[in-house]
């Protein structure tokens, strides 16, 4: 069904993660009620699942257009009265409550919202990604009938005025790459797209792509045009079949609408676009990596003495973008450079896109102009730390990022900033901590992720991440000798200038940012024995402190191993032989008397 | 051209040059570990890394190409550290086991670590367990292999053969044998240029010193050796002989120092096959209709290897004729053993090859024909009587030269040149020449088949008859000779492989000098041997002539067929 302007659109968000929690039966219930309680018969209503509409941790979300209604963690039951309440008051209790405690019921009006910009995100959470018509409805295809009427050498400029950066973290300049590429008098070429988003905690370019796949095949068929190739490609990380299925739909439906094809909107123009499924491994990212795995070779990277614009996918002049900043050339040609570069810093054009989580109360996806500081994104947008405990690091960039500390939440997030202080923007996955995160831990559990994911082909990457993690995890276990830190920065340096690619030349960040700005705790593993967050079971020993407890028993219930006595409105005790240090205890109480002094007995 | 600095000194090389090898052209010498130009260019090792003016990171100074204006630090203070801690990080994952490493003295690794004056390694040892059949000529100790990778190149490269891969992967990758069988499973044609381009102790022959020393020491044996032609071109290498020092004679006499009791010359043996196996193709050719051509020389027992794991189907097209070893080992066994009148099982038959398959070859279960066990007891590798005659405490180069023992100790120009890519060839058509026409050609007339192409074709004619002939050496170009002949693109009568580029003289079993490939060097001592030599046909070496007279009888007698031929269907590949 085509929307029209005055209809009741009811928006159930089917983001992979409110689908998770059952987003796609609450639509079914919808849709259910509206039949049995015969709704449709006075009002104009369209049930739609929509892409990600941001705030994970309050989903599923249901909204209702054009009152602007948004429910927040709604279950099938819910249904019912969501239906009944139609054209009259909003359900008090599914809407968000403010840090004041009132019930807020525009998604203006909920901080978390209120301070974002979508650029990239335009679309997402708002239509049905697989209409192609909603997609039209809401200004999309514009932008390339008017990249169409342009010749290439104009699209490349309105896009370099535009200021746009790659935002797969590189932060390199899209108009320069597409200009490079277009230099090059060697047919065929190609436009790929790297949806490989492999950090933890990520999901900007999954989201965009399931959300808004119209988006994303737009930017390539305008860089397309740019750097005159006929083909592209879509590099999508193989654990997305929700984004891949989208898109390939998407590229039906624009198959057939006559934008993809032998002749793009009658221009005469050729684009083909195909899906390639990665090959599962983080390294598949890198650009030299990503074109070796879609010829079909272990997708290990190349040194870049010659460049991807010249000699790319299957030696022809490839030009790779990320997902979001395919999806936001659209804008960009639409709403023109200006517009574009009308937000933003002044070497960091336009917005970007997070995937905030960690212990930050609201997590979720978040578009934001660049320059907004880590506090606004953090506090206003993420409504500070949860339990409201305080807050220790963020940790940017995925994870060969960095670990900003509480002292940098000032910062201006762009891509130039962080890099200065160590960490890096990176793709924009962003991991919040509070005290009972450990540094040298945090540390161990990237290096033990990028271990695994280190292509295996350079000496600093390899060994070099293989021995920070055997020292890693001597310090986390207590065995940590003096001179390991700087054994670990020594490291850290060599993987720094002399790693063969992008990942090994940043994987060494979350330990030197972590020992830059943590180094104390590295030292009271090494020194004291101990863990001050109380994380690492070898160096912890939790106690109550009885000035604190209240005997309420909740450790006690908690307790996995029965190691904690005491009786009602009593002193509580933690035997520490039946201990294992897993923070439940901690966990649960209410009055802070879980503490821990160090090394365990 | 292109200007640039290299340490502050203005260099002008072509374009695409390498920074490496642009600081090469003014004496500055990058060290390296993994690079092996053409081959294995992949900057892995990041040893070679330098520093360029206006660029961040450091950059790999083997495969990134000089530009105009470039100013190259090789040696800053940046660069110094980062390949410091890349040494010591590939230590911390190598046994350092130096002073019991074959490869000690010669070892790329050591020398970098020495050169950097690295003292210690501050690194956690990391150290994996690995299993090994120790009993495969072709030994793999991965505690001591560094990931440079060369040998999965050379053999897939090169060599067309693919036997190693990477095993595991991320920060655990490995090198092992492709699929992860054992090597005996493999394909493997134990050609051991693995082993020639292993710039560390990784990858090594299966010692066999200790049997070859028990065998001297023990009263009751008569240890008989032989030398094969390609040996004599490199022996001296190691031990720092000059190429005019190190001839066969002093290491004859290096050899009785050692106690061994005749010494032999391959190129008797050489010889033999030529008559043999000239005749064999002399009466193929006679029988045009019937046989398939072309004929395929069956001395190099990688290339047999090879040929039986990848064209099974054309095993019966291989001479039947046995390599010059075990012709010899054969012949020791029977015809030597009654020419002094011994038992033959009292002989210890032992040679002395540039080749890692031989070992196969001597211990095959069919290779047992003159009735004294194994007609070859033992093969060692030159690499290996080098180390022998070091651990003897004998300074070859204060010997004088000794003669061979006779009469198996005589060979022809046309028997040393076997060492070298073309050589069994020329030396075949020699005498094929002669067993046609009955005049002898001159002897360089068919020196068009020498030289270092990796595929030569020919046609020549003996008398009437058209020959078209081919010589391959490199696996790789075998394969591609094979390839063509299956698609009929090329007919051929005769054809001669190598496995090893450049024929046994770039063996698996010489020494190594990392980054040089001096098969070509070494051949044309070869040649230049032919060439001074008055014996060069194989028909007219009078210790054949008087072999065949006193026993044998004729080439392709029955005695001859069941002493100097073998069954290639006896054994398959895989083949442990």
């Amino acid at each position: 069904m085509t929307p029209t302007p005055d209809m009741t659109k009811i928006l159930v968000c089917c983001g992979t993660g409110c689908i998770a929690n059952g987003s796609l039966k609450v639509a079914r219930a919808i849709r259910d009620e509206i039949v049995a309680q015969g709704v449709a018969a006075t009002l104009d209503l369209l049930v739609e699942e929509t892409g990600c509409s941001g705030m994970c941790e309050g989903g599923p979300i249901v909204r209702i257009l054009p009152a602007d209604i948004m429910y927040y963690k709604v279950r099938e039951r819910g249904a019912k009265d969501i239906v009944a309440s139609l054209g009259g008051d909003p359900l008090k209790r599914l809407l968000f409550k403010d840090a004041r405690g009132e019930r807020v019921t525009a998604q203006s009006e909920n901080p978390f919202y209120a301070a974002q910009v979508k650029i990239a995100l335009r679309n997402v959470g708002l239509i049905d990604p697989l209409s192609i018509d909603e997609y039209v409805a809401r200004g999309g295809y514009e932008g390339l009938k008017r990249a169409l009427a342009m010749t290439p050498d104009e699209i490349i400029t309105e896009v370099e005025r535009s200021g746009v950066r790659g935002k797969g973290g590189a932060g390199f300049p899209t108009g320069r790459k597409w200009r490079t590429a277009a230099g090059y008098d060697n047919y065929p070429k190609y436009i790929v797209c790297n949806g490989d988003e492999g950090d933890p905690g990520a999901f900007m370019d999954g989201s965009t792509l399931e959300g808004d796949p119209h988006g994303v095949i737009e930017g390539m068929v305008i860089g397309a045009l740019a750097i005159q190739a006929e083909e592209g490609v879509f590099y999508i990380r193989d654990e997305y079949a929700l984004a891949r299925d989208h898109v390939q739909r998407a590229i039906e439906a624009a198959e057939r609408a006559g934008i993809l094809g032998d002749d793009i909107l009658g221009s005469g123009k050729r684009m083909k676009l195909s899906i390639v499924r990665g090959g599962g491994a983080f390294v598949c990212g890198e650009s030299t990596a990503l074109m070796a795995s879609i010829e079909g070779r272990v997708g290990e990277p190349r040194a870049k003495y010659i460049r991807s614009a010249e000699r790319g996918l299957f030696n022809q002049p490839t030009v790779l973008n990320n997902v979001e900043t395919l999806a936001t050339i659209p804008y960009i040609l639409k709403e023109g450079a200006d517009a574009f570069a009308s937000v933003g810093t002044e070497t960091s054009k336009g917005t970007k896109v997070f995937a905030m989580v960690g212990k930050v109360k609201h997590t979720g996806l978040v578009e934001v102009p660049m320059g907004t500081t880590l506090r606004t994104l953090i506090y206003d947008i993420g409504g500070g730390i949860i339990d409201d405990r305080p807050f220790k690091a963020v940790q940017t960039g995925g994870p060969s990022g960095g670990c900003i500390p509480d002292s940098l939440l000032d910062l201006p997030v762009d891509f130039d900033t962080l890099k200065k202080y160590g960490a890096m923007m990176g793709s924009g996955g962003m991991i919040v901590m509070d005290d009972y995160n450990c540094m040298v831990e945090v540390a161990r559990y990237y290096v033990n992720f990028l271990c695994e994911e280190s292509c295996g082909k350079c000496t600093p990457c390899r060994e070099g991440l293989r021995q920070m993690h055997a020292i890693l995890t001597d310090i986390c276990e207590g065995r940590g000798e003096q001179g390991d830190v700087e054994l670990l920065e020594r490291i850290g340096a060599t993987m720094q200038d002399a790693s063969l690619c992008a990942l090994g030349k940043s994987a060494a960040n979350p330990v030197l940012s972590t020992i830059k700005y943590f180094r104390n705790e590295y030292e009271a593993h090494i020194d004291e024995r101990r863990c001050p967050a109380g994380v690492c079971v070898k160096l912890t020993e939790f106690t109550i402190d009885p000035e604190a407890c209240t005997g309420c028993g909740a450790c006690l219930r908690a307790c996995p191993t029965e190691a904690i006595s005491g009786a009602v409105k009593e002193t509580h005790v933690i035997d520490s032989e039946k201990c294992i240090v897993c923070g439940s205890c901690r966990e649960v109480c209410r009055f802070n008397a879980v503490v821990t002094e160090g090394r365990r007995a | 051209m292109v200007d640039l600095t290299i340490d502050g000194r203005k260099v002008q090389v072509p374009e695409h040059t390498t920074i490496l090898d642009a600081a090469r052209t003014v004496g500055i010498a990058i060290p390296t570990l993994c690079y092996l130009a053409g081959i294995n260019d992949i900057g892995a090792c990041r040893v070679c890394v330098v520093e360029v003016e206006g660029v961040d990171q450091l950059v790999a100074s083997c495969n990134n190409e000089v530009a105009s204006g470039m100013a190259v630090l090789t040696n800053s203070p940046k660069v110094r550290s980062a390949r410091r801690t890349n040494v010591e990080l590939l230590l911390s994952q190598h046994d350092v086991e130096c002073t019991t490493c074959v490869r000690s003295g010669n070892c790329s690794l050591q020398t970098v670590s020495n050169d950097l004056g690295l003292t210690k390694v501050p690194y956690r040892k990391d150290l994996v367990t690995a299993s090994w059949n120790e009993d495969f000529p072709l030994v793999r100790d991965a505690n001591k292999c560094i990931k440079c990778l060369r040998c999965i190149q050379v053999c897939e490269k090169v060599q067309a053969t693919g036997v190693w891969d990477i095993t595991n992967r991320a920060s655990r990758a490995n090198v092992g044998v492709v699929g992860g069988i054992p090597i005996e499973q493999s394909d493997c044609a134990l050609c051991g240029q693995c082993i020639t381009h292993c710039p560390v102790g990784a990858l090594t022959e299966r010692d066999d010193t200790d049997r070859a020393f028990e065998a001297l020491a023990d009263p009751d044996r008569i240890c008989v050796v032989q030398i094969a032609p390609a040996v004599r071109a490199a022996w001296g290498e190691s031990l720092g002989l000059s190429r005019e020092q190190a001839t066969a004679k002093r290491l004859v006499s290096a050899l009785r120092r050692m106690g061994f009791d005749y010494i032999f010359d391959t190129t008797f043996s050489a010889d033999l096959t030529i008559m043999e196996e000239g005749s064999e193709f002399v009466e193929r050719l006679g029988h045009r209709d019937t046989e398939t051509f072309p004929m395929f020389t069956s001395c190099c027992p990688g290339w047999v290897r090879f040929a039986k794991a990848h064209y099974p189907d054309m095993v019966d097209q291989l001479s039947t004729a046995k390599s010059p070893q075990q012709m010899f080992g054969a012949i020791a066994k029977s015809y030597y053993a009654e020419l002094i009148g011994v038992d033959p099982h009292r002989i210890f038959s032992i040679s002395i090859m540039p080749c890692v398959a031989k070992k196969h070859e001597c211990a095959l279960e069919n290779m047992d024909d003159a009735g004294g066990g194994q007609d070859v007891d033992l093969s060692l590798t030159t690499r290996e009587v080098d180390r022998m005659i070091r651990a003897e405490h004998i300074d070859p180069a204060l010997l004088e030269e000794e003669e061979f023992d006779a009469p198996l100790g005589t060979g022809t120009g046309a028997a040393v040149i076997f060492g070298a890519t073309g050589g069994v060839m020329e030396a075949a058509l020699r005498s094929a020449y002669f067993l046609v026409t009955g005049t002898n050609p001159s002897p360089d007339a068919f020196e068009e088949v020498r030289g270092p192409r990796g595929w030569k074709e020919i046609t020549f004619h003996l008398g009437e008859t058209p020959l078209r002939v081919a010589v391959a050496s490199g696996l790789g170009n075998a394969k591609h000779l094979m390839d063509a002949l299956a698609s009929g693109e090329v007919t051929y009568d005769f054809v001669e492989i190598m496995a090893c580029p450049g024929g046994c003289s770039g063996g698996g079993g010489q020494p190594i000098l990392d980054g040089s490939e001096l098969a070509g060097e070494r051949g044309r001592v070869l040649y230049g041997l032919d060439e001074a030599d008055v014996l060069r046909f194989s028909h007219e070496n009078p210790s054949v002539i008087a072999c065949y007279e006193n026993y044998l009888g004729a080439p392709l007698s029955e005695k001859a067929h069941h002493l100097l031929h073998s069954d290639h269907h006896a054994w398959s590949m895989p083949h442990a």
